[in-house]
């Protein structure tokens, strides 16, 4: 046993693709963030323990007693009929019809990511993304050696004209995107969400170019407020737009369960795919799916989820308010699990989370979300995974520590440190903090006089 | 044979780096015939301690707390042998300031530098000082956490507009940091074991022509010569160097100087560790092997030097 931690033993047999690219004081800092005395507002979970035990109990029952032998034996690679039809019944919750044949059961919507990736991707192909994006996309890609171009958002969203930009420029080097990786409903880690318009451009710019795209949407039914928006794969109907979703949001991401919908000819390799990474996804896990969902019940779990986080969002926003200097700004999201805040950029969120962790209070640093280095000023807080005090001394905390450095930096920039609010009390004018997502170019018009 | 209690972990930033050179430690004393066991440094690692009754500690842990005398404090206490440096020692190299003024005082050549906490730039005004400082050292300046041991919260500032932001950056791992003159040249490192220097380790940043501060840190983008090729003497200057500050600090077993040789022929001396990496890709290792002396003899020997400094009072 001794020798297997022996590295050199091993380092030239290792690929290529096995050299991820987070940065190694990223990597250090976030290892230290699960220990018990820190408050994280890092994780992106799901607060599971609002799930019902006797539920739970019923569920597992139910299997042993009918389908003993079946939950125990192995499974159609693409997944049982029965969870295809729980499936549907989660998208039709949010006006998509589907073909149960364009459906492949997987492993979590994690498992999507990776075989759309293995799919499509040769080393040095381009990949769309979002800047941020979802930071575990980001060694996914990086293990596939794609060549990841991030596209800016602003309050609506991607930048969809950007993207054209960006597109029209990759062309004239003759290279085509393999696909658009997007998730457009309350986005992680931003917050934000994709407006109608830019959703509708968007289908129509794939279609044009006969571009792929992955819409990722984990948190569609985790709404708190406006009206439902249709997913880009509705207005599509499945020709261009791939589309990822879970269970793992609205039930448990435990059971690890997700799913994918693809054009034919697409899911055909992506079946072949999945057949060569796990065979089929668990089939213990699809009866659970199939009791739970034969409760008839789900709807009314995801209903309490919505409110207990809605209530935990507000408490997050609120904390910002009081707590965070004026120079922050962060988005405020009308669904999902995360709040992404923007600093000033003389400081380095990554730097900070070491000071943090002294307070023990962890975030997600904004080069997480990123491939190129970008995003050093910014960081994402969940707000999903923790109670509501929790929620506010870590903001508080976090708090303290930005306002220390906002004022040392203007110390030693000789600058008039401008006054955070004041401490301990709200802020003057409830919600002025409350910025949508400043683009670049708002950046910039704003820093010029 | 001896019962080992290998400390690692703990909750130092370079928790990580600790928990593999802690991994392979044990490998190694079980390999030697050994009891291990394995404490990850945490609240209860007093209570551990008395449960497993060692005869010996061997500190695998890095940064804060490991390294900066408090677990070696601990251990006096607590009446356990333990390995390298002592208290005293570990708290002279581990804040890099007051070594670096040990070294002035003592004629160690080490590149010019200036210190605060932030006190002085809070309350006493020394912002209205950096103009003075940055026209002493030149740019760029290289600003530093004062107890930092690994290259995490190190900033290099190649204008004057960049020193607010790299010294925000250094204030968020210690209250101290340092403003130090950039020594542009050969990244060396000197490992001593038991008194006597081993082979210099040459870090190599890879890439061509750009040179890049951050590509020294990141792994994978430096590579590492050992036995260093260097120009007639330097080796030897090196070995001095790092000898004179290997004892100048106290230490004890075995340490790592890092040191600088310049584009002139000088050797700076910029720190030195008291418990340097002992991972698979760490130096000291490296360089023992280099001298012919493998892990397991190394591990050996420190584990024995434990025992020599209760001989020798």
């Amino acid at each position: 046993m001794s020798i297997t931690r022996d590295i050199e033993r091993y380092a030239g047999l290792f690929a290529a693709r096995t050299k991820v690219m987070t940065s190694s004081t990223m990597r250090d800092l976030m290892a230290i963030t699960a220990r018990p005395e820190v408050i994280s507002l890092a994780g992106g979970l799901p607060d599971t323990s609002t799930f019902p035990p006797d539920t739970f109990a019923a569920v597992t029952q139910r299997i042993a007693t009918e389908s003993c032998a079946k939950a125990l034996q192995y499974g159609p690679t693409d997944g049982l009929e029965g969870t295809k039809d729980c499936i549907a019944q989660v998208m039709g919750a949010e006006d998509m019809q589907v073909d149960p044949e364009d459906m492949v059961v997987t492993s979590g919507g994690q498992q999507v990511i990776d075989l759309v990736a293995k799919t499509l991707i040769d080393p040095g192909d381009v990949v769309i993304a979002e800047g941020p994006t979802y930071p575990g996309a980001v060694p996914t890609f990086s293990s596939y050696q794609a060549d990841v171009v991030q596209i800016d958002m602003d309050a609506d969203g991607m930048r969809v004209d950007l993207l054209e930009a960006q597109l029209e420029r990759l062309e004239r080097e003759g290279r085509r995107p393999k696909f658009i990786y997007t998730v457009p409903t309350f986005q992680n880690p931003a917050g934000v969400t994709m407006s109608a318009p830019r959703r509708r451009r968007l289908v129509e710019v794939a279609h044009e170019r006969e571009l792929l795209v992955l819409e990722d949407n984990p948190y569609g039914l985790l709404r708190y407020e406006g009206d439902r928006l249709p997913p880009i794969y509705a207005l599509d109907g499945g020709v261009y737009v791939m589309y990822l979703g879970t269970f793992s949001k609205i039930l448990s991401p435990g059971i690890r369960l997700g799913w994918a919908m693809d054009p034919p000819p697409v899911l055909e390799r992506i079946n072949l795919g999945k057949q060569a990474a796990d065979l089929c996804t668990s089939t213990l896990s699809q009866l659970m799916v199939q009791a739970y969902f034969a409760q008839g019940r789900w709807r009314d779990y995801v209903e309490s989820l919505t409110e207990l986080y809605r209530d935990r969002r507000d408490t997050m926003l609120d904390a910002l308010a009081e707590h965070f200097p004026p120079q922050a700004e962060w988005t405020r999201p009308g669904g999902g699990l995360f709040i992404w805040v923007t600093l000033p950029d003389f400081i380095d969120t990554t730097d900070l989370l070491a000071r943090a962790l002294r307070e023990n209070v962890a975030f997600v640093p904004g080069e997480a979300a990123y491939l190129d280095g970008r995003g050093r000023s910014s960081m994402r807080l969940n707000f999903s995974g923790c109670a509501d005090d929790e929620l506010r001394e870590g903001i508080r905390r976090i708090g303290e520590v930005i306002t220390e450095q906002v004022a040392l930096y203007g110390t030693l920039t000789g600058e008039e440190s401008r006054r955070p609010a004041a401490a301990g009390g709200p802020s003057e004018v409830p919600g002025a903090q409350v910025l949508p997502m400043p683009s670049r170019a708002e950046r910039e018009r704003r820093a010029t006089p | 044979m001896s019962r080992v209690a290998v400390l690692k972990g703990g909750r130092s930033l370079e928790r990580q780096v600790s928990l593999r050179s802690g991994a392979r430690v044990q490998d190694a004393l079980e390999r030697l015939g050994h009891e291990v066991v394995a404490i990850d440094a945490g609240t209860d690692l007093i209570r551990l301690l008395w449960d497993a009754a060692p005869e010996v500690a061997f500190v695998a842990m890095h940064g804060r707390d490991g390294e900066d005398g408090t677990v070696q404090e601990l251990l006096e206490i607590l009446g356990i042998p333990y390995t390298g440096s002592g208290v005293l020692a570990c708290i002279r190299a581990m804040d890099k300031v007051l070594a670096k003024h040990l070294m002035l005082e003592t004629g160690i050549p080490t590149p010019e530098f200036f210190a605060f906490n932030e006190t002085a730039f809070r309350q006493l005004g020394a912002a209205d000082a950096l103009q003075a400082i940055e026209e002493r050292l030149d740019f760029p300046i290289v600003v530093k956490p004062a107890g930092q041991g690994s290259a995490l919260g190190i900033k290099f500032a190649a204008a004057a507009a960049d020193v607010p932001g790299a010294l925000v950056a250094a204030f968020s791992y210690d209250d101290k940091v340092l403003l130090e003159r950039h020594v542009a040249g050969r990244d060396l490192a000197v490992s001593i074991l038991d008194g006597e220097p081993l082979p210099v380790v040459e870090a190599v940043p890879q890439g061509e022509d750009f040179y890049d501060f951050e590509s020294r840190y990141e792994i994978g983008r430096t590579s590492f010569v050992c036995p260093a090729e260097l120009p007639a003497g330097a080796g030897e200057r090196a070995h001095e160097l790092a000898l004179r500050t290997y004892r100048l600090l106290g230490c004890y077993g075995f340490a790592r100087v890092d040191l600088m040789l310049d584009e002139g022929g000088e050797l700076y001396v910029l720190e030195a560790n008291p418990i340097p990496g002992l991972t698979e890709t760490s130096l000291l290792p490296q360089a023992a092997e280099a001298a012919g002396t493998g892990f397991d003899e190394l591990v050996g020997r420190i584990l024995d030097l434990a025992f020599s400094r209760l001989a020798t009072p």
